[in-house]
């Protein structure tokens, strides 16, 4: 967490705070503006620092292999943005960066599927043709392929999904593709009768 | 040895231990003008700081995940991960525990003002009439020296003051209570209501310790479904915000935070004349002195601090001439279920966050069936809908690309999940003593664990794998989680693993089968009282707080008229 965004945290807790000293009777919806207010200063702080990014735990090509992959395994489509608007690359660097035990899976990784693409396709992962990244993942992206051959591939294609869904499901982009539309204050709970009756009628109850 | 500070003051009540039993101890007395100190072996609790209310995944840099990604190979340091209310864990750093061999057990320990209160369930279900008589009913256990119809007004008085969500259903398995308005089912719980109905089983809405109306001065709640994260408006009930912090307003309650209780000291007539404890800061000992003290550390932790009270007149521990300290240790059954439910697959989306947890459940249903092979029975806890995502969302998937951001999309909402949270029978194999080998970071012994499950809690699980499994197909749905009640005592969590331990330190009216009296005051220690569930005889399918919280507020009444009395 930047010193920025840490102002902003402790900001954003004071806010609730204030707030929650107040709303003594009734909803707290005083909380919930402060919560977002904050949340929006947060993401400003962010962008305002947003430039070239260098990865911080990965080698210049590690980090494009891992932007590839993370764009091959949640890429953008007509109903959101992908893993590479999101930033997953950034957060998994970020991460691995904090954690030796992260770092030599994906390196490892990398250094695995370079290998294979080299031997199989004379070229790097990245510098392959699509046609040829896309026949290497429609092996090791499922379990029911792996071998004693490619099972260590198979797995660290598993923690390279796990941490791009990861990365997005929990990034604004990700929680807007789910459409989660909660984490905030209402007054009262209420479930849509559209939603219900779209259950019932496709269930053994119709 | 360090040197031992004490002061010649006498306070009037101790308390040891903040969660619900100290909690409403120091409530009632302090509400009937008792001057109270309170002792808590953590911090103080600054909701405004320690919970996470409101936060997103994206708003921390590892999201989660810990600082050096520990949440992936399994070392997360917060217990149940990074948003829940701090609350404990199940390791402390210096303060060890050990599991006799052919054992398992986990035990989570909380060190904070409030306890396990700011993170807990909030289920709140009272003990039927039979839960308080076991033996009479089924021959299985020991009867309470305490019937349900002398607990009720405290239920009554539990529930008016802590708020708390339910229906009157009239049901012998799970009693009505004073109630606050009820909350609707979600969509996937209509569902489940349905298949409830098809298989003759109650679904009834869930009775949680949430304001869905605002009561003594709590703000009503805002339907963030956060309550595990702790909240800023007390609208979720944790002792700390409404307990004890209106307490210390009245000027009737002193607080020690960071005071680990060592040892109760006794004087040659029987009585406890002080609270030895670790000034955690200093690391000094210090003493204070007392009229009373109510031991409500949490089952397990108060038969500790009684084990260790040793002395020429208790060479067994304080409270302990029965030798049943640490006996009848009970958790409760766990066992969980899930299905996929295509009914629910591209549900059109909206806000189900609701109150944290269930807003509908199935209480035990087959009391008068004699053809099931285990005695006494469940209840069943329900999980689904749009949660927040957080780490983990789409862990365990195949394949990528659109294919895959398409189908988790379109799975979002269509889990569903059970939990059985059963009846564990007391047996002679379950306890805990302190290990003569082992000492925590100040000294002091720790406990050792013995822990099984016995035949009745192995066919009980079973029971609740068929059912679940039942209910997800009557749904259309189809079962994808865990599926191997065949393995038997291994289908169970591990013993402590509920969070609800209970009965080291039981009542009797016969003081040579239970420490305690009906009053939970102990026999052969007039001004010595526990208030949590270590006074409990059995473990009911009914979490425990709820009765741990009226069996308290009994108690703290009647330590109060002894006190005016002049008996203690």
């Amino acid at each position: 967490m930047s010193e920025a965004d840490q102002v902003s945290r402790r900001e954003l807790l004071r806010g609730l705070g204030i707030s929650a000293a107040l709303a003594t009777s009734g909803a707290g919806l005083v909380t919930l503006e402060a919560a977002q207010h904050a949340h929006n200063a947060v993401a400003e702080n962010k962008s305002a620092a947003k430039g070239e990014y260098t990865p911080k735990c990965f080698t210049a090509r590690e980090f494009q292999t891992l932007r590839r992959l993370s764009d091959l395994i949640i890429p953008a489509d007509d109903h959101s943005p992908g893993a590479l608007e999101a930033g997953a690359a950034e957060w998994i660097d970020y991460m691995a960066g904090n954690s030796t035990e992260l770092a030599q899976i994906f390196t490892g990784g990398f250094g695995w599927l370079d290998h294979h693409m080299q031997r199989l396709y004379g070229a790097d992962f990245v510098d392959a043709k699509p046609a040829d990244q896309i026949a290497m993942l429609d092996v090791i992206a499922f379990r029911k392929n792996e071998t004693p051959e490619n099972a260590e591939a198979v797995r660290f294609f598993s923690w390279v999904r796990n941490l791009v869904t990861d990365a997005y499901y929990t990034s604004p982009i990700g929680v807007k593709d789910l459409g989660y539309m909660g984490n905030t204050a209402v007054s009262e709970f209420h479930v849509p009768e559209e939603a219900l009756q779209y259950a019932l009628k496709r269930s053994p109850f119709a | 040895m360090l040197q031992v500070q004490g002061s010649p003051e006498v306070h009037d009540v101790v308390v040891i231990g903040s969660g619900a039993g100290g909690g409403t101890v120091v409530k009632v007395l302090t509400d009937l003008g008792v001057n109270v100190t309170l002792l808590e072996a953590g911090p103080m609790l600054n909701p405004i700081k320690d919970f996470k209310e409101h936060v997103w995944p994206y708003q921390v840099d590892h999201r989660g995940a810990g600082p050096h990604a520990e949440r992936y190979f399994g070392k997360s340091p917060y217990g149940f991960g990074y948003f829940t209310a701090p609350a404990g864990n199940w390791t402390l750093d210096g303060e060890p525990y050990t599991v006799a061999e052919g054992s398992q057990f986990k035990w989570w320990r909380a060190r904070i003002m409030g306890g396990r209160t700011n993170h807990y369930g909030r289920i709140s279900l009272r003990f039927s009439d039979y839960d308080f008589k076991p033996y009479s009913f089924d021959g299985l256990g020991t009867d309470w020296p305490v019937s349900y119809d002398e607990m009720s007004p405290y239920y009554d008085k539990a529930e008016e003051f802590m708020g708390i969500t339910g229906t009157r259903e009239g049901l012998r398995t799970a009693p009505d209570g004073k109630f606050l308005p009820p909350i609707a089912p979600r969509v996937h719980e209509t569902l489940i209501q349905k298949a409830c109905q098809k298989l003759n089983m109650p679904c009834i809405p869930s009775r949680m310790a949430m304001l869905t109306k605002s009561i003594h001065g709590r703000a009503a709640c805002h339907y963030c479904g956060q309550c595990g994260r702790g909240c800023q408006t007390a609208s979720a009930f944790t002792s700390s915000q409404a307990m004890i912090f209106p307490a210390m307003k009245t000027g009737k309650l002193r607080v020690i935070t960071g005071a680990m209780a060592r040892e109760l000291i006794a004087d040659d007539r029987g009585r406890v004349t002080a609270v030895s404890y670790v000034e955690k800061a200093t690391r000094a000992e210090k003493k204070i002195r007392c009229r009373a003290v109510v031991v409500a550390a949490s089952a397990c932790e108060s038969a500790r601090l009684l084990l260790n009270s040793t002395s020429p007149r208790f060479p067994n521990g304080l409270a302990n001439e029965s030798g049943m300290v640490g006996r009848n240790l009970t958790d409760t059954t766990g066992y969980d279920l899930s299905g996929y439910v295509p009914a629910l697959a591209n549900l059109p989306r909206h806000n189900c966050d609701g109150i944290g947890g269930m807003h509908v459940y199935m209480p035990w249903w087959l009391l008068d069936d004699k053809k099931k092979d285990f005695p006494r029975g469940y209840h069943i806890e329900v999980g689904g809908g749009f949660d927040m995502p957080e780490l983990g969302h789409a862990h365990g998937r195949e394949g990528y690309g659109v294919a895959l951001k398409s189908k988790i999309r379109e799975d979002y909402g269509a889990w569903v999940g059970f939990s059985g949270r059963g009846e564990m029978i007391p047996n002679a194999s379950s306890y805990c003593e302190i290990d003569p080998a082992t000492v925590d970071q100040w000294g002091i012994p720790v406990l050792r664990f013995h822990f099984r499950w016995s035949e009745h809690e192995i066919k009980q699980v079973r029971h609740m794998h068929d059912t679940f499994a039942a209910i997800i197909e009557t749904m259309g749905g189809k079962v994808t989680g865990r599926r191997h009640p065949e393995r038997g005592v291994d289908a169970i969590s591990i013993g402590g693993e509920i969070i609800h331990e209970a009965g080291t330190v039981r009542m009797s009216d016969d003081s040579k089968q239970g420490p305690l009296n009906r009053w939970c005051q102990a026999h052969d220690v007039k001004n010595l009282f526990v208030a949590d569930a270590a006074p409990f005889l059995g473990n009911p399918d009914k979490n425990v707080t709820l009765s741990i919280v009226a069996l308290a507020w009994r108690t703290a009444e009647y330590l109060a008229e002894e006190m005016r009395k002049g008996n203690v």
